[in-house]
């Protein structure tokens, strides 16, 4: 259908990576969301603390300068972390080397996370009080209450958040390419400076992102339907 | 951290005679592709709410494309795609105008908000609450009117709280201008980082003043949005 002048190959791998990079952050920052949201619903002050210097920092600077500063540190760090792990038991020669899309991941997560935290903490708000003390009235422990009544519910008033963090997330791994990560946006770069036509493999790599995006707004709205049953609705 | 700062303290914030500073040129990017994404998005969030689909289909393909895709391929097709078509070389104005990297990256940044700002403002103004129209005219008003002095003034004062999240969005976009060569914040910190060796410190300093343009920027909202909406006050 395109004349992809034989990088094909290149570009869907590179579809593929972006995919992994996004599913993975969203898996990544979905869970430090909860553990965040629950931590600045919490009664512990220090935990509240924590979680209030974390989305406030996190979403005040760009994620590029994180990104980088992440990237950068991160391998830094664990070298660090490994000279002294060597230093204490000098038989073995350890390395945590970290490629870009694992350090893309563990970026990406704790920048989104920031977002996913307030997303849930707004969610878990709207659910009803009456739904809680009618769980715990059942003699439900703490985990059940979470997974039987306050996570199903939460989703509902969450999905909306959440579709738009995942399209965030989607467009944000372009820019883990500028740390070396071969994804779609690289591949199309080193096509269009080999075949010399970057203005076409740009706009192949526009129309992949296009793509994912039509695809991901479908599955919201399955899912938003899925967590909407049983919701009564005012008809005007 | 203060050999950095010792070194490249001028470079990050002050003026140094010559050379324009980091903060200085984040801020002017901001400044200019906001104003002219504002420029753009009027007009056509009005188009966006028109009946015919004429005039809305492409305001939504516009906006769609833009919303779709990241930014950084949008600034790399207009950086480096549109240089490189043969057409863009042959007329000079076009050339003179893509082979500056400010040029470009402003184009990309002011089309992009421009893109967000107009669905920002046409779902403002398609809220706009039935009886004020209809008074509007029964008073008599023509469309350019009704818009001029109802809809537009009603539509930006309640799209301020969406607004003022997009231009912090911005914000943190216009650190992309470092990929395009343009010695934003973002490309002092990196030649700060390629001196020194130490990216934990000149990456840091670099996200401190960003998180201080960002709050200078919520604060000013806040205070935009006790003026502007102060009927919606409590």
């Amino acid at each position: 259908m395109f004349d992809l002048a034989g990088y094909g190959p290149q570009i869907l791998a590179g579809t593929l990576t972006t995919i992994e990079l996004s599913v993975f952050s969203l898996v990544v920052s979905f869970l430090l969301g909860l553990a965040g949201a629950t931590a600045k619903l919490s009664k512990n002050r220090a935990l509240r603390g924590v979680a209030t210097v974390y989305t406030t920092i996190i979403r005040g600077v760009p994620d590029l300068v994180l990104m980088l500063l992440i990237f950068y540190s991160l391998q830094i760090w664990l070298n660090d972390f490994t000279d002294w792990l060597n230093s204490l038991q000098s038989r073995y020669d350890m390395e945590l080397p970290l490629d870009p899309l694992t350090s893309g991941i563990i970026t990406l997560g704790f920048i989104y996370g920031a977002y996913f935290t307030e997303t849930f903490r707004g969610a878990f708000q709207s659910v009803p009080k009456g739904q809680l003390e009618a769980a715990r009235a059942f003699g439900m422990k703490p985990a059940l209450v979470f997974r039987r009544v306050l996570f199903p519910q939460m989703m509902r008033y969450a999905l909306p958040g959440l579709g738009n963090n995942w399209q965030v997330i989607l467009k944000a791994t372009a820019l883990v390419s500028i740390i070396g990560l071969s994804d779609v946006v690289k591949a199309a770069q080193s096509a269009g400076e080999a075949t010399f036509r970057g203005f076409y493999f740009i706009c192949i790599a526009g129309a992949v992102y296009l793509a994912l995006t039509m695809i991901s707004n479908g599955v919201l709205m399955l899912l938003e339907r899925k967590y909407a049953i049983g919701v009564r609705r005012a008809t005007l | 951290m203060i050999q950095i700062i010792q070194q490249y303290g001028v470079a990050y914030l002050a003026w140094d005679g010559y050379r324009i500073s980091g903060l200085a040129m984040t801020l002017w990017l901001l400044v200019l592709s906001c104003a002219i994404g504002f420029c753009l998005a009027l007009p056509l969030a009005i188009a966006r709410n028109a009946k015919n689909p004429l005039i809305w289909f492409p305001v939504w393909l516009f906006t769609f494309i833009f919303r779709g895709t990241p930014l950084y391929v949008q600034l790399l097709l207009i950086y480096s795609g549109i240089y490189g078509l043969a057409f863009v070389h042959h007329s000079a104005p076009l050339n003179a105008f893509f082979r500056q990297a400010i040029d470009c990256t402003v184009l990309s940044f002011a089309l992009n908000t421009g893109a967000y700002t107009t669905e920002i403002f046409a779902g403002a103004m398609k809220e706009t609450s039935f009886g004020e129209v209809d008074a509007a005219r029964a008073f008599g008003m023509s469309r350019v009117t009704l818009y001029r002095r109802i809809v537009i003034p009603s539509a930006l004062r309640r799209a301020l709280p969406v607004y003022s999240n997009e231009v912090i969005l911005m914000l943190h976009a216009t650190t992309l201008a470092f990929t395009a060569t343009v010695p934003d914040i973002l490309k002092v910190a990196n030649d700060a980082y390629s001196a020194t060796y130490d990216p934990f410190d000149s990456f840091s300093l670099a996200a401190i003043i960003y998180l201080c343009v960002s709050f200078a920027l919520i604060f000013g909202f806040r205070r935009a949005e006790r003026h502007f909406l102060a009927f919606l006050q409590p």
